[in-house]
């Protein structure tokens, strides 16, 4: 069960240009949350920015009882997010929609990351630790300035390959490209292979139209502007084969065969 | 606060505005339901509607806009999904329903009132007519008549009707409820707008144009609750980007008895609660 509450902030840093992660202490969402949930977040006591703004829970740490958050600054309401200070509080709503599933019965999991679309796969990657032994994690962005540190990853034991599209660091070329040496290579065991992936919708796209072609399944974190964030104003929805879908409610994950691709 | 509002008995004037709170049980982990002076649900329609593509909305200066579509489960399944957790409540539940025909809408307000948990009947005239090219009921006095006298001869329950602001002389569309029988009147519904993305050069919403919300509409729901007092004698009730108690002030004192809040529950699950609150 979700909660609204007030929650401190214990850290907010500037990991690279406009690119920002905020710790938040929360006892109740820490200890409830699932990897691929996000929280709601008001940004103003002010009419404008007025509605809530929705971000993935990029970490969560029961034992110290935090929660963490990274964002892009992409316009007035993540600038004014990356404005705040140590101590402020913040109001959130969390931990919401239905995270990714984990399958008992894989061997192997590949995480495609764009963009800040990495967010939920740190959390994901950590709830992957003994249950799926080998987690490969694909860190695609634009360009060296947009790239996400990958040691958070390395320090969760995944093994992790950069890349950009303009070869500014890491390998050039697109992320979801990355992914065919590796299935190639462990072609005999497709079956107990699984994809996760959060990012722009070309990119899921074409996670899911490699997952189409192997044969494997695949999860994918979608995105869709949000007014509630729990379901109740159908403002969030994506065309999938059972009709449409609430982002908030039903996703932010689904599987890649259900999305209807416009 | 107690009020008696055509023959509905409220702790307190408060409600929550159709389709800002699904069917109420989307809250009820955030909220205490029973705080509220009564729950309006999302509009229901005789068979399911998909709604709109997205997206769906966008953020405006202090409110947003949306092209929901009245996506509903249609009638036979509300009944089933949301009616069991609506009958644990112990405020008054109003149904607000829609019709693609005037048919449509009496039918829906027969079916409804064998519900005993139903305390009021909430017309949403601001829906498209199919048979007139989709222009909304609500801007031809004629047709709200027509509506408003065919529920009224379908249930004995009270019939309030929900007007949309987008219109000329609201006015008209308010007495010509009145005299079709109406036990009371909400205003507003959302007010028609756009808005561009200039990155892509194409409109925010998927059908372009969607209905405005929030503070940003409030002094145009301030005065057409205002106008409509002066009016026509049954009550107001004052809809339109109220975030806290003093906004619902300013709607009693244009002459409202009741008002609903709306997408401040988006923003505070428990803005409803609060401004009910604030009134004591
Ligand atoms: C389930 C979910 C999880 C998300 N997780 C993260 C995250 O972990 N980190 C992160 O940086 N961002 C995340 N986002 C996107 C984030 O919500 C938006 O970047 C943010 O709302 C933009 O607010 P703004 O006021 O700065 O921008 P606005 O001025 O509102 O818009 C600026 C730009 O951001 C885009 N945008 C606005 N709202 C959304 C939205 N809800 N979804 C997608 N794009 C949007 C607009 O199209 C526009 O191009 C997530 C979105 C969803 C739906
Ligand atoms: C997302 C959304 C969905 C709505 N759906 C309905 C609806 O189904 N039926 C209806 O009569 N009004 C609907 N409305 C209009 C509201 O009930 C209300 O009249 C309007 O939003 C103005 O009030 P507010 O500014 O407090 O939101 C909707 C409004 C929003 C924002
Ligand atoms: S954001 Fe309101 S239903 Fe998803």
């Amino acid at each position: 069960m979700p909660i609204q509450e007030k929650a401190k902030i214990l850290d907010i840093r500037e990991l690279a240009e406009n690119h920002f992660k905020i710790t938040l202490l929360s006892k109740y969402i820490s200890t409830n949350a699932t990897a691929g949930q996000f929280v709601n977040v008001r940004i103003s006591e002010e009419t404008s920015p007025l509605l809530r703004r929705p971000f993935s829970i990029y970490n969560s740490e029961p034992q110290k009882e935090l929660i963490e958050i990274l964002f892009d600054v992409v316009g007035e309401g993540t600038k004014m997010l990356s404005l705040k200070e140590v101590n402020e509080e913040l109001d959130i709503l969390g931990p919401l929609g239905t995270g990714f599933e984990i399958p008992t019965d894989k061997k192997m999991a590949i995480l495609v990351g764009g963009g800040i679309g990495i967010a939920p796969l740190l959390f994901l990657a950590r709830a992957l630790k003994g249950k799926i032994p080998a987690v490969y994690v694909i860190i695609g962005a634009r360009d060296k300035k947009h790239l996400i540190d990958k040691k958070e990853f390395d320090a969760a034991k995944c093994q992790v390959l950069t890349c950009t599209d303009d070869g500014s660091a890491g390998k050039k070329g697109l992320a979801p490209d990355f992914m065919l040496p590796i299935l190639e290579e462990s072609k005999s065991i497709d079956k107990e292979t699984i994809i996760y992936a959060c990012g722009p919708k070309p990119m899921l796209k074409a996670c899911a139209e490699i997952a189409e072609q192997y044969k494997i399944p695949a999860q994918l974190s979608m995105e869709e502007k949000m007014a509630c964030g729990i379901g109740a104003c159908m403002g969030c929805v994506i065309k999938t084969k059972s009709g449409y879908q609430k982002v908030c409610e039903d996703g932010p994950v689904f599987k890649a065969e259900e999305i209807i691709w416009e | 606060m107690a009020i008696n509002l055509a023959g509905i008995e409220m702790k307190n004037p408060v409600m929550v505005a159709s389709g800002t709170y699904g069917y109420g049980k989307e809250f009820a982990d955030y909220t205490d339901l029973n705080k509220l002076g009564a729950l309006v649900t999302k509009t229901v329609t005789l068979k399911a509607r998909e709604g709109n593509p997205p997206p769906r909305i966008c953020e405006t200066p202090s409110g947003m806009l949306n092209t929901i579509g009245l996506q509903n489960p249609g009638i036979e399944k509300f009944l089933k999904e949301a009616i069991p957790f609506l009958k644990k409540l112990k405020i008054p539940v109003i149904i607000n329903i829609a019709g693609e025909t005037i048919e449509e809408f009496a039918e829906l307000a027969k079916i409804l009132e064998k519900e005993k948990v139903v305390k009021g009947i909430e017309v949403n005239v601001s829906c498209p007519n199919v048979k007139s090219g989709g222009m909304a009921f609500g801007c031809d006095p004629d047709l709200v008549s027509k509506i408003t006298k065919s529920v009224k001869k379908a249930v004995s329950a009270p019939v309030i009707v929900k007007l949309t602001p987008n219109v000329t002389d609201i006015t008209l569309i308010a007495k010509a409820a009145e005299a079709a029988g109406a036990d009371a009147i909400t205003a507003i519904n959302t007010v028609l707008g756009m808005s561009f993305d200039l990155k892509t050069g194409k409109p925010k919403l998927s059908r372009g144009v969607g209905g405005l919300s929030g503070p940003a509409i409030r002094p145009i729901a301030v005065r057409c609750v205002w106008q409509i007092a002066q009016a026509v004698k049954i009550p107001v009730i004052g809809v339109g980007g109220i975030m806290t108690s003093d906004d619902a002030k300013e709607f009693f004192l244009a002459g409202a008895k009741a008002v609903q809040v709306g997408t401040a529950n988006f923003v505070d699950t428990e803005a409803a609660v609060k401004v009910a609150a604030g009134l004591k």
